[in-house]
């Protein structure tokens, strides 16, 4: 005989069976009946698979030494409460907890759409100022004054093109 | 500008409704931002929130939509006020729970507003009357695009605009409409709808968002998925579902009208006897009689300037702008009093229901 299936959330046989289907990706949730209940399936008005799937087992207990996000200090069990994360950089830190996640939840795992573009130059001028100054000390301090003179010249390039106003396509 | 001036001007919402409404009362665009090297609102000390809400507000106010617009300070607004703004969608509930360092901005005609400090630093919201998907994604796109020049957004070339929470992340868009269905619920077939619309990865929701009930057979239609698809992509496939979820409702109701027009005009007639002349009505109610009466315009039943005055009051006959009205604050009971009342003067005018057969639903 076939084993029944078993709820995601408890070990009672499952009676509730949900199938998103996305892009020929096929989504699956197996519940009982009290669980269903609570987790709203019943109520058509107020379900989604994408927040059910977010407070479930897809975000796994850390073991021993879990990841610490350096940026902001959270942590990977702070995420298993919360649902949300920390900063900007923990999608960087726990990239192996989400990759997954991501996948069951959107229709792909890479960007396709808008790009800030005038933001990215900004910011990406921005870093290369502090590393030009940063060359520039140095070369001044080791006595390189050729090159200090290149990174002077180089500086009030990049100052000039940000204080620009961007052109827009 | 105040509160008091902003309920006392027009509005996107209050104030547009016509038969290019019909069915969709309104559609809303959304993008959630973040500052570049900035924790998330809900991780953030209270001096990082601080920070990012003077650096967010300053950006916003700037932009021109919202020059001439409201900045509140969630903090600083009475429980009523914050009400108010979330009944008007302005707000969410979210941010008028927060204790500090949370603030919106907002236009004045309301069909911009910016919140800072709620789940995520930023969230951007266009709302315009009406099915207007495209519409308003062009609106937030610009805005977007000129809030951009200001701030440094938190952005990844794989996974696009990064967000307090996974289910955002990539475009950061949600796109969404307010349906008015009563055709599927009288036949029974909204069950059927929700769940082929969930399979298409959208989400059905009551008429204020998440978790609340879908009184007055409103209900509000998003896209669920925000990573792997262009923001085109997500505007086109969305006003796909709402498209034909208009034509299966205009189905219901003829075939309802069909089948059985007695019991379509009973329920509409006994709807205007009710709200002509009742003394106690609670907002659930309320909700149901305003929907038929609704239902009635569309099926030429009523004359179409009623639509407005429906629209206005699904609004106005919630309880924090009930109690605003009249400059207090009422248990339950004593709100169901006044909004019969108000209800009362409202439909003293309007003309006798015309039920000669008309063509079914215009939209």
């Amino acid at each position: 005989m076939n084993n029944p299936l078993k709820c995601d959330f408890c070990a009672k046989p499952a009676t509730v069976h949900l199938t998103q289907i996305v892009n020929n990706k096929v989504h699956k949730v197996d519940l009982c009946d009290e669980c269903a209940q609570k987790k709203g399936v019943t109520d058509p008005t107020g379900f989604s698979l994408a927040d059910l799937l977010l407070k479930t087992s897809l975000i796994p207990e850390t073991g021993v030494g879990g990841v610490r996000c350096e940026q902001c200090g959270f942590t990977q069990a702070d995420f298993k409460k919360l649902g949300r994360l920390g900063c900007p950089i923990c999608y960087e830190t726990f990239k192996d907890v989400l990759g997954p996640m991501l996948e069951s939840m959107h229709k792909g795992t890479t960007h396709v759409g808008k790009v800030p573009s005038t933001a990215l130059n900004r910011m990406s001028l921005h870093d290369r100022l502090s590393k030009l100054e940063l060359d520039l000390s140095e070369a001044i301090k080791t006595e390189h004054y050729e090159e200090a003179a290149r990174f002077r010249d180089e500086i009030s390039r990049v100052k000039q093109s940000v204080s620009e106003k961007p052109v827009r396509p | 500008m105040t509160i008091a001036s902003l309920l006392a001007s027009t509005s996107e919402l209050t104030d547009n409704a016509g038969s290019k409404t019909a069915i969709v009362l309104m559609t809303r665009v959304r993008l959630a931002r973040n500052l570049a090297g900035q924790p998330f609102p809900g991780w953030a000390k209270p001096a990082q929130r601080a920070e990012v809400l003077e650096q967010c507000r300053e950006a916003v106010s700037a932009l021109t939509p919202l020059k001439r617009g409201l900045s509140l300070t969630v903090s600083e607004l009475a429980d009523l006020e914050k009400q108010i703004l979330v009944e008007r969608h302005l707000i969410s509930r979210e941010l008028s729970n927060s204790t500090q360092g949370s603030g919106v901005v907002i236009s004045k005609d309301q069909s911009f507003s910016v919140m800072v400090n709620e789940e995520d630093h930023l969230r951007i919201q266009v709302l315009r009357a009406g099915f207007q998907l495209k519409k308003a994604w062009n609106a937030i796109n610009d805005l977007d695009t000129a809030l951009e020049e200001k701030l440094d957004f938190a952005f990844s070339p794989t996974l696009g605009y990064l967000t307090a929470c996974p289910t955002n992340i990539g475009t950061g868009l949600r796109g969404s409409a307010m349906m008015h269905l009563p055709g599927l619920v009288i036949a029974g077939q909204m069950e059927k709808i929700v769940r082929s619309v969930n399979q298409l990865g959208m989400v059905v929701r009551g008429l204020f968002g998440e978790g609340s009930d879908a009184s007055g057979s409103i209900f509000q239609i998003s896209n669920q998925m925000t990573l792997g698809e262009s923001e085109e992509d997500i505007i086109k496939r969305l006003a796909n579902v709402l498209q034909s979820i208009i034509e299966h409702e205009l189905n219901a109701r003829g075939k309802l009208l069909e089948a059985d027009p007695g019991k379509v005009f009973d329920k509409i007639g006994r709807a205007y006897g009710i709200l002509q002349n009742s003394h106690l009505l609670s907002s659930g109610e309320a909700m149901n009689l305003l929907s038929l009466i609704r239902l009635g315009v569309d099926l030429g039943v009523f004359p179409d300037t009623c639509r407005g005055t429906i629209d206005r009051l699904v609004i106005e006959a919630q309880p924090g702008h009930l109690q605003y009205a009249q400059k207090g604050e009422f248990e339950a009971s004593q709100r169901d009093f006044i909004r019969a009342a108000r209800l009362r003067s409202e439909f003293a005018n309007v003309a006798h229901p015309d039920f000669i057969f008309t063509t079914p639903g215009k939209n």
